[in-house]
């Protein structure tokens, strides 16, 4: 039989591309000085709905909630296989944690025919490892956390074996079925070449509207959004428009939303200083400054 | 993170200097593809777009994926079992296989085979990426030539049974041609083939060095014609491979380890006839050549391009003498020198392939869509005869010059290495041993230059540069202009000379003839790359070095040739000795 998947992705900064310019002063994450890009475990999730449709045939959505920005990484998913893809996005989702996230995210895939869904393990940029279990509490459906190999997929029950840290168990559950993927699951796919030429110009209605505002500076409000409606449509005809809802759409309850719907409260935060017995010179310039950054990268001392 | 797409800047600036909208305007045939496959572009500019976007993401994978297996793979090879099977070095294996996750095992194909329908241009630049990650994983990604070879010349049925399989990476394949008394002589192979009773082809005999032998589909060249000699004796034919083709044997090579290179009993195989009968070596087989001289073109400029980063990097960290050894004036200049003829030959290999993809392109339109008016048709034709000229000469020019290069580029990264590069720490030795077959297979480099000095001789070179002497230059470079066209001039005396001397004493001169064209050739690419406003005021120093460095060495060689010193003919046995007995 066939299986529905879900997939839930999220595009991170790069952290393992921190440079001088990562961090603002207060300690928080510079985003803008960062790469963006696919969270690497949700590839691994990805490629585990994929290779479960390879086996079994079915469907797989991609869905992220984040900026239009994100964009990039629906259309990756697309490249790699992906059926459809769709962009949670709402100002009204700002500053939501790991518990409202996981709220707005159980509303929009409750609007998707599914009996899968995958998350990565966690996310590089806050390291959390929550939203899938708490996604699947409010899904009311059952969880296989820290998978690192799909053992059997059967009828409608699913074995799996998953990471307990000091060694591993398998696990039975009935479908539906939420599993977070580890790294160790397996080696995502790379794009391919037809899909991306399929799929390059895809874009979310959002995204039209901001290109075509940068197009066209100055002209009346009403005109644009004549204009980039026009453009979303004939996008829609190719098939090439990513759907993108907002917590209207997805019928979510404003009050679980955003800064309201959470709860966590930052204690303090702390700046590491990193220290070390042997020295060396470093130049006192820039160049010497760049270089030493980059050794320490390329020797994995900080990633 | 690499991405041998990304960090090239030359790969990069000859993508945007190089007139692509016309190439993907040949290619698509007026772009009405995009109706039948939702994948097809549906103007030059999406067709570029995703032009960028494959070799984009092909440099991601070459420099994430692939170069960093490259020294196991070396140190592996490749296995033959006692079954007769042949298993790939891990790091092969798992490369192809990513290769075909990607789509790119169908290059050049049509799209209703499931191919990108790409030119040969971006398919050049992709080898070269894929080739400077693992040189012997090129053997293999490189090989699309055999698919373009069916897809040209056999029968739609036979089309069907293998082009998607090809274009979705579930099958390699082989150009099984030499045998152990038919190396660069193909008009003596031997292998018989015959028909049966029921007129089914069958093959019977050995081929030897075949690269990729133990693919899953292989073009055998084979005799048809047993009564019948020479090339004309000659089909071609196609077969799976299967319990009656035997591996015998895996070469013990110098370097490119990662590509299997197998001698092959074929034991009464089962075959199917591509084509017309007789035509298998003076048509396809020639057909198919070119195409890989051309793979091993872009082979060559991948190797180098690693080769020279090795030694760029080393010149600026090694400390000698208090400094880095790239402030010494002999190592600072191997390394510019170096980086030179890089372009060099990637101008000339990129050029080539522009010549061959509008060549291909003509001659797809005069079999499938001839013109019906007759002044229409005849200049067509005349264009496709003039760029199928021009493609003759040009593709073993940049086989010649492309491989050449690759090996003194690999020779001199060991040299700025010293010690070091001699050593298995570092790459530079693997890149040197992976040049060393470039200049060999697919032809040597003294039959390309045979190939090519007649081109010189005949008038195409001097219309080719007489051409390039007539596009618009930036004046500043005036006096390099001029410079090229003394050179020219000097070519044309040493023509005369040769052709009042005969076709023997042209060959005995051929290296010198053609270096002297493809150095015009390439001083006026350089300066067509100089006065492009996209080009960096480097191009306009790499031309003036290039040109002016050149001038003394191809009054020289003109000099050289027209002594009419024939001594290698008459004085042969005296100079070089006797055969030396045990």
């Amino acid at each position: 039989m066939a299986y529905n998947c879900v997939v839930l992705i999220k595009q991170v900064p790069d952290t393992k591309r921190i440079t001088g310019e990562a961090m603002n002063e207060d300690g928080t994450v510079n985003r803008s000085a960062l790469p963006a890009i696919f969270n690497p475990e949700d590839l691994n999730a990805l490629e585990l709905a994929l290779q479960i449709k390879d086996k079994f045939g079915g469907r797989i959505t991609a869905i992220t909630m984040g900026l239009p920005a994100a964009g990039v990484i629906l259309r990756e998913a697309l490249f790699r296989g992906a059926d459809e893809a769709i962009l949670v996005t709402d100002q009204r989702c700002a500053a939501s944690d790991t518990l409202a996230t996981s709220y707005i995210l159980s509303c929009a895939v409750k609007k998707i025919d599914y009996d899968i869904v995958l998350c990565g393990r966690q996310a590089i940029d806050g390291d959390t490892a929550q939203v899938g279990p708490q996604l699947a509490e409010k899904l009311g459906i059952a969880q296989i956390t820290y998978v690192e190999e799909l053992v059997e997929l059967k009828d409608k029950g699913i074995t799996a074996r998953r990471n307990i840290g000091a060694g591993w168990q398998k696990v039975r559950a009935k479908l539906p079925v939420l599993l977070t993927v580890t790294g160790e699951a397996n080696e995502p796919r790379v794009a391919a070449a037809k899909k991306m030429m399929r799929y390059k110009n895809a874009r979310t209605a959002v995204e039209v509207m901001q290109k075509t505002k940068l197009e066209n500076e100055g002209a009346d409000e009403a005109d644009i959004k004549k204009l980039a409606e026009h453009k979303s449509s004939e996008l829609e005809e190719k098939g090439l428009l990513i759907k993108q809802w907002n917590l209207d759409f997805i019928e979510a309850d404003l009050q679980w939303c955003g800064r309201s719907g959470s709860p966590t409260k930052v204690h303090r935060i702390q700046s590491v200083v990193l220290s070390t017995k042997e020295t060396k010179n470093i130049e006192p310039n820039e160049q010497g400054l760049s270089d030493m950054i980059h050794e320490l990268i390329d020797d994995k001392v900080i990633a | 993170m690499a991405n041998f797409y990304r960090d090239n800047e030359d790969i990069q600036f000859l993508f945007k200097h190089l007139d692509l909208s016309k190439l993907a305007e040949l290619q698509e045939e007026g772009f009405n593809f995009a109706k039948d496959f939702d994948y097809a572009p549906a103007d030059a500019d999406e067709a570029i777009q995703n032009y960028e976007m494959v070799l984009d993401s092909l440099g991601q994978l070459s420099g994430d994926f692939i170069a960093p297996r490259a020294e196991d793979v070396d140190r592996e090879g490749n296995t033959l079992n006692e079954d007769g099977t042949v298993t790939y070095a891990k790091g092969i294996a798992e490369s192809m296989e990513k290769l075909a996750e990607a789509d790119v095992m169908g290059f050049t194909l049509p799209y209703r085979f499931g191919g990108l329908n790409f030119p040969n241009l971006i398919y050049s630049m992709a080898n070269e990426i894929v080739s400077r990650a693992d040189a012997s994983l090129m053997n293999i990604f490189g090989l699309q030539g055999i698919a373009e070879t069916i897809n040209a010349y056999a029968s739609e049925e036979i089309k069907q049974q293998y082009l998607p399989d090809f274009a979705a990476g579930k099958v390699t394949g082989a150009m099984v041609l030499t045998e152990p008394d038919a190396g660069s002589d193909l008009q003596a192979v031997k292998l018989r083939a015959f028909q049966d009773e029921a007129g089914n082809w069958i093959l019977h005999g050995v081929k030897r060095f075949i690269t990729n032998g133990c693919g899953d589909v292989l073009l055998v060249l084979a005799r048809s014609e047993p009564d019948r000699n020479g090339g004309l004796g000659l089909s071609l034919l196609v077969c799976d491979k299967g319990p009656t083709v035997h591996i015998r044997r895996l070469e013990d090579k110098l370097g490119i380890h990662g590509s299997p290179t197998c001698e092959i009993f074929f034991d009464n195989t089962p075959c199917q006839l591509i084509g017309e009968r007789q035509r298998g070596l003076v048509t396809y087989v020639m057909s198919l050549m070119n195409g890989a001289r051309v793979g091993i073109a872009a082979q060559s400029l991948g190797i180098a391009e690693a080769a020279f980063r090795v030694a760029r990097d080393y010149a600026a960290t090694r400390k000698q003498f208090g400094v880095a050894i790239e402030k010494l004036p002999a190592v600072r200049d191997m390394v510019i020198d170096m980086k030179i003829v890089i372009e060099a030959s990637r101008a000339l290999l990129y050029e080539t392939c522009c010549v061959v993809d509008q060549y291909v392109s003509c001659e797809k339109r005069l079999e499938l869509n001839p013109p019906t008016e007759k002044e229409q048709l005849k200049p067509l034709k005349e264009k496709t005869r003039r760029l199928n000229r021009l493609a003759s000469m040009l593709t073993p020019m940049s086989k010649y010059y492309c491989s050449e290069m690759c090996n003194r580029v690999a020779y001199d990264s060991i040299q700025v290495l010293g010690g070091s590069g001699y050593m298995r720490d570092y790459a530079s030795e693997r890149h040197a041993r992976d040049a060393r077959i470039t200049t060999i297979y697919e032809g040597t480099s003294q039959l390309q230059v045979v190939a090519a000095v007649r081109g010189v001789c005949s008038g195409t070179a001097e219309k080719f540069i007489a051409e390039l002497a007539g596009k618009d230059y930036d004046p500043q470079l005036k006096e390099l202009l001029e410079k090229l066209a003394e050179g020219m001039e000097q070519l044309k005396t040493a023509v005369a000379f040769v052709k009042e001397n005969g076709n023997e004493y042209m060959d005995l001169y051929g290296r010198a003839l053609v270096d002297i064209a493809i150095d015009l050739i390439n001083g006026y690419l350089f300066c067509g790359q100089a006065s492009d406003k996209q080009a960096t005021p480097r191009k306009a120093e790499i031309a003036k070095r290039y040109v002016t460095r050149n001038a003394p060495k191809i009054t020289a060689l003109v000099e050289l040739i027209k002594m009419g010193d024939k001594s290698t003919f008459t004085e042969y046995e005296a100079m070089a000795g006797p055969v030396p007995s045990e």
